[in-house]
C-alpha cells in the first residue's frame, strides 16, 4: 500500500448505516453468484465480468455520490448499477438481453445504462469512459450545476493514453470528476507490476496536479470515508480528485478466463480479506449487528435476486422487426421550421 | 454578399453560439490562435474562454469529453484540426458516439458536432493529406456531411446541431479560401439530400467536398467536346441519398464517381455497388471511378497532382464512357 493509505474506525457509524453497507455488498455478491450460475446454464451469454471480491469499492465509493451526481463505469459494473438504484430486475433482464432490461437488452452485461440515475454506462473499451466523465463534468460546470461525476476504471486503464489525457484535462479545467481507480491488481491477466513502472498511482495523479489518495479497497468503511473526503474536495470546486482502491477480484476476469496467471494461494490469501465477513465482524464487535442479521440480509438478497431472475425469465424478447431501432433518433436531417 | 468558405463557417459558428447557450466550441488552437485554418478567429473575444475552449493535444479526450457533454445535455462543437489526427479519437467516435444511443436502449442521445479539415492538394505530404471520410461513412449511428459550397459551409452546421445524434462535418482544406456570393439571408440547409449542381443528359459525375469543383471543371471541359455532364454533389456521405443518385443515373445511363479517398474499399465503391444494385439495367456503360492513386500522398507538386483526381482525369473517364458506350 502506498502512502496516503487510509483506514477508519467505527466512530460515528450508526447501526442503520452499517447494515446498509452490508446489505448492498451482500446484494451484489448474491447477484453475481447467481449470474455465474445462469452463465453456466446458458441463460447469460457473451462476456460476463463478476465483481465478487470488489464489492466494498462500489458500495463504499457510491455513499459519497448524491442522486443528482453522475456515474461512469466500466464493463464490470453490475455492482455500481445495483448500488446506484437501478432495479435488480432491470439489470438481470439486461443480462438476459430481454426487452425489459435497463438498456432494452441491447447492451448486455457490459453496457448497463440508466438515464434516470445519470448512470452513463457500462463502457467496455478500457479507458474509454474517462473522457466521457470529463465531458459530463464539463456539462455540469458550464450549466453551473454543482455536481460530481464519479468515474470508475481499473488499473488496466492507467496504461491507456486516455487516463493521462483525462487527468490532465480535468485538472487543467478544474472539472468536478472523482476518478475512482479500482485497482484489482490485474489488467485482465497482466499483473499490475508487470504493466506499470510506477506502482504508486498517487504519484502519477500528482504529476497531473490531481490530488490523490490510496485506500484499502477491501474495507468498505475506509473506502466510504476516503470517498467522502474526495467527493467533498471535488464538490467544493477545487477540481478533480483521484481515489485508488486496492482490491482483488476473487473470480476469473471473465467467464472465458482459465486463470493461468495467478496462483490459487494468492487468491486464497485475498479471500481471507473478503470485505463482507470483514464488515460483519467489525459490526459485531461494535455491537451493531445482531446474530441473525447477516442471515436475514442474505435471505433478503436471495429473494431480490430470485425475483429478478423470474422477471428476466418471464420478460419478452424484442421482436426482430425492431432490429434497427435506436441507431439514430430517426429524424431526417431537415431544416427545422 | 461576397464571402469565403472560411467566413461562412465562422458565421455559422457565431450564429450557433449566439442562439443557444448550450453550444460551445472546443479543440486545438480554436481560441487564442484563431483556429489552424483561421475559422474561429475572433470568437474567443466575442464569446469568452468558457465557450471557446482551447484544448491540449488530446484528441481522444477532448472528443470523448464532447461526447460526454453532449450526452449530459450540452451542444458541443468539437474541432479536430484535421482528419489525419482524428485517428487518435476514432475509438471515441466509433465506440462511444456511434453506439451510445443503441447500447443504452435509446436512453442516451449524443447531439455532438465534430468538424474537421480533410483532404490533400497543399503539398503537406502523406501524414497531412488523408481523405478518410469513407471510414466514418461506414459507421451506423453517425451522420457524415461534406459541405462543398458556400451555402453548405454556412448552413450545414446549424442543422447538424439540431440533430439529436452525432454529425461529423468534413471541410476540405483547399476550400477555405473559396470565394463567392452568398445570399444575405443564407442560413440552415438540409443535411439529408444530394444536390444536382449541374444538369446534363449524357453522363452523371458524382463528387463531394473538395472534388466538386474539379467535377464542375471537368463538366465545362466536356461541354466543349459536346458532352453534356450532370454533376451531383453528394453533400451527405452517410446516409447516402441513393434516390437522387439513381434517378440521375437512370436518365444519363452513365456514371463516373469521383472520390479523393483511395479506390480500395472507398466510398466510391459503396456508391458503385448501390448503382449496380439499383440501376444495373439502366446503364449503357460500366460504372467508372476516378479515385486517388493507391499511394501515400507524395510531397512534390507534380506527384501529388498525379495522385489525385483532376478535372482532366475526370473528363477523360467520362469521355471514355460516352465514346465507347454511346
Amino acid at each position: 500500500m502506498s502512502n496516503g493509505t487510509a483506514t477508519t474506525g467505527l466512530t460515528g457509524l450508526t447501526r442503520e448505516h452499517g447494515l446498509e453497507l452490508l446489505r448492498d455488498m451482500i446484494r451484489i455478491r448474491r447477484f453475481e453468484e447467481r449470474c455465474a450460475e445462469l452463465y453456466g446454464q446458458g441463460k447469460i451469454r457473451g462476456f460476463l465480468h463478476l465483481y465478487i471480491g470488489e464489492e466494498a469499492v462500489a458500495v463504499g465509493a457510491l455513499q459519497a455520490i448524491r442522486p443528482e451526481d453522475a456515474v461512469v463505469a466500466t464493463y464490470r459494473e453490475h455492482g455500481q448499477a445495483l448500488v446506484r438504484g437501478i432495479p435488480a430486475t432491470a439489470v438481470m433482464a439486461e443480462m438476459y438481453g430481454k426487452a425489459t432490461g435497463c438498456s432494452r437488452g441491447r447492451g448486455g452485461s457490459m453496457h448497463l445504462f440508466d438515464a434516470r440515475t445519470r448512470f452513463y454506462g457500462g463502457s467496455a473499451i478500457v479507458g474509454g469512459g474517462l473522457p466521457l466523465a470529463v465531458g459530463v463534468a464539463l456539462a455540469d460546470r458550464l450549466r453551473g450545476d454543482r455536481r460530481v461525476t464519479a468515474c470508475f476504471f481499473g488499473d488496466g486503464a492507467v496504461a491507456e493514453g486516455t487516463f493521462h489525457e483525462s487527468l490532465n484535462l480535468a485538472a487543467l479545467w478544474r472539472l468536478p470528476v472523482l476518478f475512482l481507480c479500482e485497482n484489482n491488481l490485474y489488467a485482465m491477466g497482466t499483473a499490475y507490476d508487470r504493466h506499470q513502472a510506477q506502482l504508486d498511482l498517487t504519484v502519477k495523479a500528482r504529476g497531473y496536479a490531481v490530488p490523490a489518495e490510496s485506500v484499502d479497497g477491501m474495507d468498505v468503511l475506509a473506502v466510504e470515508a476516503a470517498a467522502r473526503r474526495a467527493a467533498e474536495h471535488v464538490r467544493s470546486g477545487e477540481g478533480p480528485f483521484l481515489l485508488e482502491a486496492r482490491c482483488y477480484r476473487f473470480r476469473a476476469h471473465s467467464a472465458y478466463d482459465p486463470e493461468l496467471y495467478r496462483s490459487k494461494d494468492e487468491v486464497e490469501r485475498w479471500r481471507k480479506r473478503d470485505p463482507i465477513p470483514a464488515l460483519e465482524a467489525r459490526l459485531r464487535e461494535a455491537g451493531l449487528l445482531a446474530d441473525r442479521e447477516p442471515e436475514r440480509l442474505r435471505d433478503e438478497a436471495a429473494r431480490e435476486v430470485e425475483e429478478a431472475v423470474a422477471f428476466a425469465e418471464a420478460s419478452p424478447w424484442e421482436p426482430v422487426e425492431d432490429l434497427l431501432r435506436d441507431v439514430s433518433a430517426g429524424r431526417p436531417g431537415e431544416v427545422r421550421p | 454578399m461576397k464571402t469565403t468558405y472560411r467566413e461562412a463557417v465562422r458565421a455559422a459558428l457565431r450564429e450557433a453560439l449566439r442562439s443557444d447557450p448550450k453550444v460551445f466550441l472546443m479543440g486545438e488552437d480554436v481560441g487564442r490562435y484563431g483556429g489552424a485554418y483561421a475559422v474561429s478567429k475572433g470568437l474567443l473575444e466575442e464569446f469568452g474562454p468558457e465557450r471557446i475552449r482551447d484544448t491540449p493535444l488530446s484528441e481522444a479526450t477532448f472528443v470523448g469529453a464532447g461526447i460526454g457533454a453532449a450526452m449530459a445535455g450540452m451542444r458541443p462543437i468539437v474541432e479536430v484540426m484535421t482528419v489525419n489526427f482524428s485517428m487518435l479519437c476514432l475509438d471515441q467516435l466509433v465506440n462511444n458516439a456511434a453506439t451510445l444511443r443503441h447500447m443504452s436502449g435509446g436512453q442516451m442521445s449524443v447531439p455532438l458536432v465534430v468538424r474537421m479539415a480533410t483532404g490533400a492538394g497543399r503539398q503537406v505530404a502523406a501524414q497531412h493529406s488523408h481523405s478518410l471520410e469513407g471510414w466514418y461513412a461506414h459507421v451506423p449511428g453517425i451522420t457524415v456531411v461534406a459541405p462543398a459550397t458556400l451555402e453548405d459551409a454556412r448552413g450545414m452546421l446549424g442543422t447538424a446541431l439540431a440533430d439529436p445524434d452525432p454529425v461529423v462535418i468534413f471541410e476540405h482544406a483547399t476550400l477555405y479560401n473559396l470565394e463567392g456570393e452568398l445570399a444575405d439571408g443564407a442560413g440552415a440547409v438540409d443535411i439529408a439530400r444530394a444536390a444536382i449542381r449541374r444538369r446534363g443528359r449524357d453522363v452523371t459525375v458524382v463528387a463531394y467536398g473538395g472534388t466538386l469543383g474539379k467535377a464542375l471543371a471537368a463538366a465545362a471541359e466536356l461541354e466543349r467536346d459536346g458532352i453534356d455532364a450532370e454533376v451531383i454533389d453528394l453533400r451527405v456521405l452517410r446516409p447516402l441519398d441513393a434516390a437522387t443518385l439513381l434517378e440521375s443515373v437512370r436518365r444519363t445511363r452513365r456514371v463516373v464517381i469521383v472520390d479523393e479517398g483511395w479506390r480500395t474499399g472507398s466510398l466510391s465503391a459503396e456508391i458503385a455497388a448501390q448503382i449496380a444494385e439499383g440501376a444495373f439495367y439502366d446503364l449503357d456503360a460500366p460504372v467508372a471511378r476516378v479515385c486517388t492513386a493507391e499511394v501515400p500522398i507524395p510531397y512534390p507538386r507534380h506527384l501529388e497532382e498525379a495522385a489525385l483526381p483532376q478535372p482532366a482525369s475526370i473528363a477523360e473517364a467520362a469521355r471514355r464512357l460516352v465514346r465507347s458506350h454511346g
